[in-house]
């Protein structure tokens, strides 16, 4: 059995990675070009990684099941991306926007690896400027910066409100390059149906040619998943639709353990479900809470428009209660906000499901044109998709699915508890603690996949070099192939009579109900339940029409909602198990008083890694016992 | 709101396709057109049929999957949306809707709506980077850059890369999409060193690729969900001069 070695070097926080990195075993340029490594994914930290590794003379082997590596889901990040840069004499620095880190993830989070994240930022902006990337600069040519949700400096670097557009086309651009040297081959529309462990390590991955329906062994001398979060387990979320869990599960069905799954960002603004069809709720970016207020009326079930409900009328609830922040909160406690009102019955719109986000004030302030400059490109898209025009009437939203801070158990290598696998950006646990702070997961991604892993990688894959290309003729790969083959069989095979999707649907209301803002322990248990049947209705009804052999988009969808069925039954576990409130983990029975939080420091400041244990058995847990040298422990207040 | 649909059929790229009538009950006019087609999938499926193979993802305009043409539009009649967000209040009871995959020599046809796109991919191989290694680059505010020149990169930067603009184009041509990418890179600082290596290596490939000859009409700018320029292609054209 495994056991949890953090490996976080020793020294004082400041000098951890640089004395890593000036410890960390190397390997010769000749030696790197012998060895091959396996990149799932094309993000900010896929690319990067893919990128970073070409550049050093590795041969990388990079798969996405997009048509291209410029769709990942990295690119539909809107508000920012942070870093330490200081440009604003305000105060920033290094050492704060680790604070910060730490703090808004409720210190769940491990200091060295928050540490490393925010000294590295400093070196992404650099190294996206170079990429051509074009941030927005003030007048006198600088680069601008804007301040984000639950800090107070202004840390956030954006490209209007597409920064993850610019900062993913500058990551393709960079891996288009090494493809074009051949140190990197691209593998689109590929999907891992799983992971290949020889000798106890990670040594290849099986996958579906998503055109041909091939089934292909993939070999390399060291796997690396950088394949996203699991969001979409709610079906409705701010994800894209095919974003999915499946490769990170697979790799923790063969021994990588899965870490705080729990943890699950619920975005405060995306646009309200406006019709039962819906698979996704699109972001506002947070980014509007800068200069949008956010209210409801006064009255209950109030049914006047917007505009005709006058000020003293209104209930700017997040000025209200939190005033030092106001609309700034973090995520989690704007979220919560948000669903108390509408809960109460405050709530705006046709379903009472919505809150108002107000730009009035600020457009008379500033005109509308400096509104247009900030926000231009997401009022289109408001407008675009409600019909209704942000610049004359509040826009409404609710909060919604977004980020994952659980993912896979690495250490401070990022490597998973199978040697030789690795998982970067939000496929891991890492670095949001309990709740992720706005514009910080392109930060980690591409810290991650750029500049932490080609540097720990090395550590692995120095003893490594005398291994020969790993053959896929063996009789693990044989063993892993089969049973992919036999698993897609088996959902053909069912010819039930509902599609996998209304089986997603039908799974993300059970986790939207028991399993998402606010949790309690009655309603877990109730969700463990109602999984389990719905796993049962799935095996036995499920239709998928088609065959293995051609492209088979209800095929690839079963298999994401099978294993989705699987991880949700872990998610609720983990949840119950946590007997606090912590970040985006609310209990209902751990409150204080006034509603906050009540986190239990001595009892769970550990991160759960799971462990699974086989078929129908109970998982493992392991307690990585977080240790805090640098911070205090406080009560997080934004009061 | 009752729909008809022609929706072209297609097994894979050697077979021959064909146009297929469907017709849609009770449709929302809150619906994306993709969720109106998810909604005629599921109808599909239940009956024990194939669904109709669409490329589609974020469903928020901006990752480029989708992609489509509808009553003889890229990406439906409503201007400067994709198809995942073109919403269905825009088209009216009873109305007949033809939906076709984009049609282009260099973007064959896949399965139904969907296309091999890969040879966009291979332009931007061959040029459409800046070549700057991990941990090379300097201080980001090292080299100032105008706020025009920044924001005029910006605009011509946001192109998804979904293709509207070579099946709008009655040649195929991918200028915009070229073009869109040189701007950018040629309007920054950064990206002016390898200006006259990127726009033969680019250009070169998309001739290469069967990509058609520009008669700039402007079909592509009027086409183009992110509203890219045509101005973009006026500088394509001075670069490459400026290269030899």
């Amino acid at each position: 059995m495994a056991t949890l070695d953090s490996k976080i070097p020793e020294g004082p926080l400041a000098q951890k990675w640089t004395k890593y990195k000036g410890s960390v075993k190397q390997i010769n340029p000749a030696n790197k070009k012998k060895l091959e490594i396996i990149v799932v994914g094309t993000g900010l930290s896929g690319a990067g990684a893919a990128s970073a590794l070409g550049e050093l003379g590795y041969n990388v082997k990079n798969f996405c099941y997009q048509d291209s590596p410029r769709r990942a889901h990295s690119v539909a990040a809107q508000g920012g991306i942070n870093a330490a840069k200081n440009y604003q004499n305000d105060g920033d620095s290094v050492y704060r926007l680790f604070y910060d880190m730490i703090k808004g993830g409720d210190y769940r989070a491990r200091e060295a690896n928050v540490y490393r994240a925010a000294e590295v930022s400093n070196q992404v902006i650099d190294h996206f400027t170079a990429l051509g990337v074009p941030f927005a600069r003030d007048y006198g040519g600088t680069l601008d910066t804007r301040s984000f949700g639950g800090v107070q400096v202004s840390r956030t670097f954006y490209a209007r409100g597409q920064t993850g557009q610019q900062c993913l086309l500058g990551c393709y651009s960079s891996l288009n390059r090494q493809i074009k040297k051949g140190n990197v081959v691209m593998y689109p529309r590929r999907e891992m149906l799983d992971l290949v462990v020889i000798g106890g390590k990670a040594r290849g991955i099986i996958t579906r040619n998503l055109i041909t329906g091939e089934i292909e062994r993939h070999s390399a001398h060291a796997v690396v998943l950088a394949t996203g979060g699991y969001g979409t387990i709610y079906y409705l979320s701010t994800l894209a639709v095919n974003s999915n869990a499946s490769a990170a599960w697979k790799a923790h069905k063969k021994g990588a353990f899965f870490a705080n799954p729990s943890f699950i960002q619920i975005h405060p603004t995306s646009v309200p479900q406006m019709n039962q069809f819906q698979s996704k709720l699109t972001l506002m970016s947070e980014s509007l809470r800068n200069d949008g207020r956010m209210w409801v009326p006064k009255e209950k079930n109030d049914k006047r428009p917007a505009n005709s409900i006058p000020d003293e009328e209104r209930d700017y609830y997040l000025e209200r209660k939190y005033p030092a922040f106001g609309n700034l909160v973090p995520r989690d406690v704007a979220s919560r906000a948000t669903k108390e009102r509408c809960d109460s019955g405050y709530g705006v719109g046709k379903t009472g499901l919505a809150v108002y986000l107000d730009f009035r004030d600020a457009i008379r302030k500033q005109g509308k044109k400096a509104i247009e400059n900030k926000y231009g490109n997401l009022f289109e898209m408001y407008k675009t998709i409600t019909g209704f025009d942000p610049y004359e009437e509040p826009m409404m939203i609710y909060p919604a699915g977004h980020y994952t801070m659980g993912g896979l158990w690495v250490d401070y290598e990022l490597m998973t508890t199978i040697p030789g696998l690795y998982a970067i950006g939000e496929a891991n646990f890492s670095d949001h603690g309990a709740n992720r702070l706005g514009a910080s997961s392109l930060m980690q991604a591409a810290g991650d996949g750029y500049f932490i892993l080609p540097n720990t990688i090395c550590n692995y894959l120095a003893d490594e070099i005398r291994v020969p290309k790993i053959p896929t003729d063996s009789q693990e790969f044989a063993d892993a192939e089969k049973s992919a083959v036999e698993r897609l069989k088996s959902l053909i095979s069912i010819n039930g009579r509902q599609t996998a999707s209304s089986f997603h649907r039908r799974l993300g209301k059970i986790m939207w109900d028991h399993c998402g803002m606010i949790r309690n322990e009655e309603g877990l248990r109730k969700a463990l339940v109602l999984i389990e049947e719905l796993r049962k209705e799935f095996w036995s009804d499920l239709k998928v029409p088609g065959k293995i052999n051609e492209v088979n988009q209800e095929l690839e969808k079963a298999g994401r909602v099978a294993d989705y069925l699987e991880l949700a039954s872990l998610l609720v576990t983990d949840a119950l198990d946590r007997r606090e409130s912590c970040g985006a983990h609310f209990r209902e029975e751990f409150q204080t008083p006034d509603g906050e939080a009540l986190r239990n420091d001595s009892g769970y400041a550990y991160v759960a890694a799971w462990e699974y244990a086989g078929e129908g058995k109970s998982h493992i847990l392991h307690r990585e016992h977080l240790k805090f040298e640098e911070v205090e422990l406080k009560v997080r207040s934004y009061k | 709101m009752d729909l008809r649909l022609k929706i072209w059929r297609q097994k894979d790229a050697r077979s021959q396709g064909s146009f297929e009538t469907y017709s849609m009950e009770d449709v929302s006019p809150e619906m994306s057109f993709l969720e109106m087609l998810d909604a005629l999938n599921k109808k599909l499926v239940e009956q024990g049929k194939d669904p109709v193979a669409f490329d589609h993802d974020c469903r928020e305009g901006i990752c480029g999957s989708c992609g489509m043409y509808i009553n003889g539009h890229p990406h439906g009649p409503v201007p400067a949306v994709t198809t995942c967000l073109l919403s269905m209040r825009y088209f009216r009871d009873g109305e007949t809707i033809w939906v076709e995959p984009w049609r282009a020599r260099a973007f064959p046809v896949i399965r139904d709506l969907i296309v091999d796109r890969s040879a966009f991919d291979k332009i931007q191989i061959a040029g459409g980077f800046i070549s700057v290694n991990t941990g090379g680059a300097p201080e980001a505010n090292s080299i100032p850059v105008p706020k025009k020149d920044s924001d005029n990169a910006f605009d011509s930067s946001i192109c998804i890369g979904c293709g509207a603009c070579v099946a709008a184009c009655k040649n195929s041509s991918a200028m915009l999409f070229v073009s869109a990418k040189i701007s950018q890179f040629a309007l920054l600082p950064q990206g002016r060193i390898e200006a006259k290596e990127r726009v033969r290596a680019m250009v070169d490939k998309m001739d290469e690729l069967g990509f058609g000859s520009c008669s700039n009409t402007g079909a592509c700018e009027a086409e183009c969900p992110k509203q890219i320029r045509l101005t973009n292609i006026a500088r394509l054209n001075r670069e490459y001069y400026k290269a030899f």
